[in-house]
């Protein structure tokens, strides 16, 4: 079983419609994550401006911050391993990112 | 049409008592007369200000936090006022303090900018609402817990949110909102049922529709009535305060208030019959302290049985003081019998150089029109008259010509019924938080759903039904309306101070966040906004006043706030003087006389330009009688 963990900037809601610019890479990403979630993959989704310690106890994230600031969110590791960070996935590169997260899975099953 | 005079009883003395109204009918002073009561009879009770522009602290004489503080003067009596911007400081100050030396300084400001929207304010504020009425811990220490309310529009949006809140969290388990990630919120999502249940338990919740005998402010209370019992709250009463009867019958200024009152409270029969309702009389100063809200609900004062037609004794005039330039000027004696002679009850002496810069609203407007375009803001505390007076400047500015757009961002402001008919050239319309909300869920579903996937579309589609995007839509429409006086003259009418303040808050919200963002899908008019607002080219703000304590000093606390926000007041209105009314009931007499201290610091202190508008023996409505209320002048009325 896959883990997915976003780190994401501060936001009060997964889509980020209540900020004052609407990133749509974020808003698919959100759903995909809710499809993934569906399948059993295991999804860790927290927020700067509300789950501040995740960001604090993180060692990886930690230091990202430390050293490149908060432009460094969204910071989305697959198992433990930075797969991305700074964005969000955009459309041409979703598909790759389910094949990652499901692929991965499948081997391990076989 | 006989009714008792208000006093709490069985029916209106639950444990939560809600006084609500239009701006300005004195919520405040009866919901303090009513704690008064009730602890004089033993009880214990917390008195809560949901009003971010609460005068409450002026009223009890104690400066009140977001923490319940003792009256001294009253035991028994706690005090806490539910300042969002304060609320939200600190909500941040819970999430941000732990992490200082856990995070870098640039993660905890980007904390800090996301914390700092508009949803944050109203979700922390909120919370402390609901928590009095929710959690029943909270305040288990109290009898009765009375809420002295914002005004309507304000008001109406508070109390529908706990509902608001408890259907979006039944449907909505995952990911995260303004109350925090989702999943976490079971103890809130309690606190909302509960909130939404005790506020539907009659025998638990009183509304008390507070207004005056104005036909406006009744109006509003039958719609704040008719919303609130959709919400369920069903145990409703309605108190009628400053009700006046002269006992002078030549009297024209007081015979013509006693007819416009009655003339109200005939056309509101229907709504007035519908529930328990009840009188106060009008006072003839401003309730302030325990004292004086003590005697508000007492029997009749000294005055009100005074003889018509005499002066009021020295005795019972307020002290001079000494910062007035009214304070060596000696009243005028009017013969008795007889109304005195207009000039002789008007403006002392003294006062020759402070009335000499009081200009007309026809004057100001000759000051701002040269630019052809352009954005007029009235501001101030509910019921001063900031609708009248926006309509007759737009009127005024129809009639010389220029294209004219009057909106307001009140919810509970009523253009039309002011402006009823048509003027060439002049436009009116609302920002209705409801359309607002629709079209901007529509624009955002049209605009960026395209570029999503079916399942991106129904994940936004279920944010965009969080009670937040109505903050965001509003605030949009706000801009949108400013954004027009780039092309014409824009004349708006704004909420009550409280929610202005909260308006202009967001705006320096979104401007420090946008400052950051390299991309926004933001149009153009937001963007502007704020540069608009600090551009006195651009915009003219008009601080809109009685002549009375109340209204001067929380339009004074206005002017700072929009000061420290770079945005300077262009002028001052004094409105419903009764300088010049020639009146001789004891009790008028009494009124216009304490109004020269406060003209005196509104022209002396506040203000750079001073407008002065009389009071009328008929509400200006509709065209002409806004255009006659504009050209009124101080010279005019002492001819």
């Amino acid at each position: 079983m896959k883990t997915i963990q976003v780190f994401d900037p501060p936001m009060c809601c997964s889509t980020g419609i209540c900020g004052p610019s609407i990133d749509p890479d974020l808003v698919n990403f959100a759903a995909s994550l809710s499809q993934l979630a569906n399948m059993g993959v295991k999804i860790e989704r927290q927020n700067l401006g509300q789950q501040p310690m995740a960001f604090a106890k993180n060692a990886a994230v930690k230091a990202l911050l430390e050293k490149e600031g908060t432009t460094v969110l969204p910071v989305i590791f697959i198992d433990g391993e930075v797969y991305m960070k700074g964005r969000y996935p955009n459309h041409d590169e979703r598909p790759v990112f389910f094949r990652t997260v499901l692929g991965i899975q499948e081997e391990a099953k076989s | 049409m006989k009714l008792p005079t208000y006093q709490p009883d069985a029916a209106t003395s639950t444990r939560f008592l809600f006084f609500s109204g239009k701006g300005g009918v004195g919520k405040t002073s009866l919901s303090c007369a009513t704690a008064l009561r009730f602890v004089e009879a033993g009880k214990r009770v917390l008195l809560v200000s949901t009003d971010p522009a609460s005068n409450l602290d002026e009223v009890l004489e104690t400066k009140l936090t977001n923490a319940p503080t003792p009256i001294v003067a009253a035991p028994g009596l706690d005090a806490l006022n539910i300042n969002p911007v304060a609320a939200a400081a600190a909500y941040r100050e819970r999430l941000i303090g732990p992490m200082r030396g856990l995070l870098p300084e640039a993660a905890r400001r980007s904390m800090e900018e996301q914390l700092s929207g508009s949803c944050t304010v109203e979700i922390a504020a909120f919370d402390e609402f609901s928590g009095l009425i929710g959690d029943p811990n909270a305040a288990k220490a109290y009898d009765h817990v009375i809420f002295d309310t914002a005004p309507t529009g304000h008001t109406l949006r508070l109390m529908s949110l706990a509902k608001a809140w408890d259907q979006f969290l039944d449907k909505n388990t995952s990911g995260t909102s303004c109350l925090g990630p989702l999943a976490g919120l079971e103890k809130q999502r309690v606190i909302y049922e509960a909130t939404v249940n005790t506020l539907a338990d009659a025998t638990a919740t009183t509304l008390v529709l507070v207004s005056h005998p104005q036909l406006s402010a009744l109006r509003e209370a039958e719609r704040t009535s008719k919303e609130l019992r959709a919400l369920g709250v069903a145990n409703q009463c309605l108190v009628i305060n400053g009700s006046f009867e002269t006992k002078c019958p030549q009297d024209v200024t007081a015979q013509a208030m006693q007819q416009r009152g009655q003339a109200a409270m005939q056309t509101a029969q229907a709504f007035i019959g519908s529930m328990s309702s009840f009188v106060v009389p009008l006072r003839s100063i401003n309730i302030l302290g325990i004292g004086g809200l003590k005697v508000l609900l007492s029997g009749e004062a000294p005055w009100t049985a005074a003889a018509c037609c005499r002066f009021p004794e020295p005795a019972l005039l307020a002290p001079p003081t000494p910062e007035s330039v009214f304070s060596d000027s000696v009243a005028p004696s009017p013969a008795a019998g007889l109304p005195p002679p207009k000039a002789a009850a008007g403006l002392p002496q003294s006062m020759s150089e402070a009335s000499s810069s009081l200009v007309s609203l026809a004057d100001l407007v000759s000051g701002i029109e040269q630019q052809g375009h352009g954005v007029i803001m009235t501001m101030g505390k509910g019921g001063v008259g900031k609708t009248t007076v926006a309509a007759a400047i737009a009127v005024l500015l129809a009639k010389r010509g220029h294209s004219v757009h009057l909106s307001t961002t009140d919810p509970a402001a009523h253009i039309a019924q002011t402006l009823a008919g048509q003027v060439e050239g002049l436009t009116t319309s609302k920002i209705d938080p409801a359309a607002e909300t629709a079209a901007y869920t529509a624009e955002v579903m049209a605009n960026q759903g395209t570029q999503m996937d079916a399942a991106g579309r129904s994940l936004l589609e279920e944010d965009l039904r969080s009670p937040c995007t109505e903050e965001i839509a509003v605030f949009r429409a706000f801009a949108r309306e400013v954004g027009q006086g780039t092309k014409r003259f824009v004349v708006l009418d704004t909420a009550p101070t409280g929610h202005t303040l909260l308006l202009l808050d967001a705006s320096e919200a979104y401007q420090r966040e946008l400052e950051r963002q390299a991309r926004s899908t933001q149009p153009e008019e937001v963007l502007k906004l704020l540069e608009h607002l600090r551009d006195p080219a651009f915009t003219h703000i008009l601080l809109i006043t009685l002549p009375e304590a109340t209204p001067v000093h929380e339009a004074a606390a206005l002017q700072a706030d929009l000061r420290r926000a770079r945005i300077e007041p262009y002028a001052w209105v004094i409105n419903q003087s009764l300088q010049h009314s020639g009146s001789c009931d004891p009790l008028l007499q009494r009124r216009e006389y304490s109004e020269h201290r406060y003209i005196d610091e509104v022209v002396q202190k506040q203000a750079t330009r001073s407008v002065w508008l009389p009071w009328q023996a008929e509400e200006p409505i509709g065209p002409e009688a806004l255009a006659h209320l504009a050209v009124t002048s101080v010279s005019g009325t002492l001819v």
